[in-house]
């Protein structure tokens, strides 16, 4: 990320004026870099996804029909975004990290969907239709 | 740093290591927040691959819900939801743990950071003990991938199989039982480390039997009571259940001639293999007056005539077996990235103990934190999709 234009630095530091200030650490660039997250943050995050849990428990006793799955989808969702925000810094962290893991997911969706499409195409059954309840011997052609 | 180096390969020694080069940053790397960073780009794609890899699974687990949803719903009763909801609690309180154990990296509080990564295997630990509760009792069952499904809901807990929980546990056991030699073997050797190592690590050994107990209460708790009722009442079970669902109104006539004298007769000439029609016609009827009996209840209503009448069962090898195969493959693998989370947690912690962590080098904390939250996100939709489907 950072890394070739750091290097292109030095070097350009090196023909221009060897031994400027870079990397002799008097400004420490680069060495105080920690931000901790403050711990409010972290319990009220946790407090969040336990609350959602519940929820998510509670919701599974009412019957919304087709919109079942949608709301279970929407309430990990929420709760995957709390745990990728906060807990893996996505938040504070750059940009670049951020879209690798987002562009993850935009595959992911386009797997899922030309998948799913295709087999909606394809088969209506996963597994034969006749299953092992029927004992039938297998059938003689009748003369 | 890498102007020196860059300036004068002939004097390119490392031996400056020691005041402007920290023994943590590798001599590839600038300065630490660029080694951090490089690292943790590292890291990144490693997750992406993981979401990827996850993603399969999850597809399949698509495709199969969206062509069967009411085997989903059926087989769905036999998971226990407290068990998953315990977890699910469990692993989202490791998260937070971990998180705050990174940010005791950050600020050098090296004794938290030790105690806060021994909670978070902790946590996994007992994560595993209630996954083996869940795991040997549906073994025990019967409730197996397709080529193994056995279970018989009019014995559903057949006698004199084999203990799965006590081989679950087994290695957990000897784990625990090294661990604790070790620790022994420490404290009379007085080898502090080794047993500042050691304390830490047989609790977490010791807490796979706390979730084993946890598990096992709540399991206890809930077997006889609602959950396997429902499961059994929600599934059409040809084994005569007592349930309340009304039986499809069909007609009556001619249901009740099987068994009586026509009844043998057709039974016999539908013996022979080559007599598919009357086969069929037979077994419709028998339909019919299982039906209208009550001793069976249908999702839907299937007996339209002598022909394609056939049942829709839900718990046959290859329905619920399938629903099996997609959950014991999805939580198996999210239980082995469980494990490989506790190997490098283990690491950790043996650095941790070492004080290796400072406010310039925290990265293996924070990469091992970005994978653990990671393996919580998969569980966050795991749970919902397979224990809360109704």
């Amino acid at each position: 990320m950072s890394s070739p234009s750091h290097a292109a630095d030095s070097h350009a530091a090196v023909t221009d004026h060897a031994h400027s200030d870079h990397g002799h650490g008097e400004h420490r660039e680069g060495y105080d870099f920690a931000h901790p997250l403050p711990l409010w943050i972290l319990f009220t995050v946790f407090a969040a996804l336990v609350f959602l849990t519940l929820v998510t428990v509670a919701q599974s006793n009412f019957d919304f029909g087709a919109y079942d799955v949608a709301i279970v989808m929407l309430i990990a969702t929420v709760k995957a975004l709390l745990v990728a925000l906060f807990f893996m810094h996505l938040a504070f962290d750059k940009p670049f990290n951020l879209i690798v893991f987002a562009s993850s997911f935009v595959f992911v969706g386009l797997f899922v969907i030309f998948t799913l499409s295709d087999s909606r195409m394809t088969s209506d059954a996963m597994e034969p239709v006749q299953d092992g309840l029927v004992e039938v011997a297998p059938t003689v052609a009748t003369p | 740093m890498s102007t020196i180096e860059a300036a004068g390969p002939d004097t390119h020694g490392h031996d400056d290591h020691g005041h402007d080069h920290p023994s943590f940053l590798a001599h590839h790397f600038d300065t630490p927040e660029q080694q951090f960073d490089s690292g943790k780009l590292g890291i990144w794609l490693f997750l992406v691959t993981e979401v990827l890899f996850f993603s399969g699974m999850f597809c399949a687990y698509a495709i199969f819900r969206m062509t069967r949803p009411d085997v989903f719903e059926g087989c769905s009763q036999f998971l226990n939801t407290k068990l998953g909801a315990i977890n699910t609690g469990v692993l989202l309180f490791s998260s937070l743990t971990m998180a705050w154990a990174v940010r005791c990296a950050q600020t050098e509080e090296h004794k938290k950071l030790t105690a806060l990564l021994a909670c978070t295997l902790s946590c996994a630990m007992v994560f595993l003990g209630v996954k083996s509760i869940e795991y040997s009792h549906k073994w025990g069952m019967g409730l197996l991938p397709a080529g193994y499904f056995t279970y018989n809901p009019a014995n559903p807990h057949p006698a004199g199989g084999t203990n799965w929980l006590l081989w679950l546990c087994l290695p957990f056991a000897l784990l625990l039982i090294g661990v604790v030699v070790w620790l022994v073997v420490s404290v009379v050797k007085g080898n502090k480390f080794q047993v500042a190592c050691a304390m830490p690590l047989s609790v977490v050994c010791l807490s796979f039997f706390l979730g084993v107990g946890l598990g096992a209460i709540l399991e206890s708790g809930s077997a006889e009571g609602g959950d396997h009722g429902a499961g059994h009442g929600a599934i059409a079970s040809d084994h005569g259940h007592d349930h309340d669902l009304v039986p499809s109104q069909l007609p009556e006539s001619g249901a009740q001639d099987v068994g009586r004298g026509g009844g043998v007769v057709r039974e016999r000439l539908a013996q022979d293999a080559t007599n598919t029609g009357l086969q069929n016609e037979l077994l419709a009827r028998q339909r019919q007056s299982e039906l209208a009996s009550g001793t069976v209840v249908e999702l839907e209503d299937e007996v339209s005539g002598p022909i394609s009448s056939v049942p829709q069962e839900v718990l046959t090898p290859s329905r619920a077996g399938v629903f099996f195969g997609i959950y014991y493959c999805m939580t198996g693998v999210h239980a082995i990235h469980i494990l490989g989370g506790i190997g490098v947690l283990v690491w950790l912690l043996v650095r941790s103990i070492r004080q290796d962590f400072n406010r310039q080098y925290f990265g293996p904390v924070d990469y091992v934190g970005l994978y653990w939250h990671l393996v919580d996100l998969i569980w966050i939709y795991l749970f919902p999709l397979l224990y809360l489907i109704r």
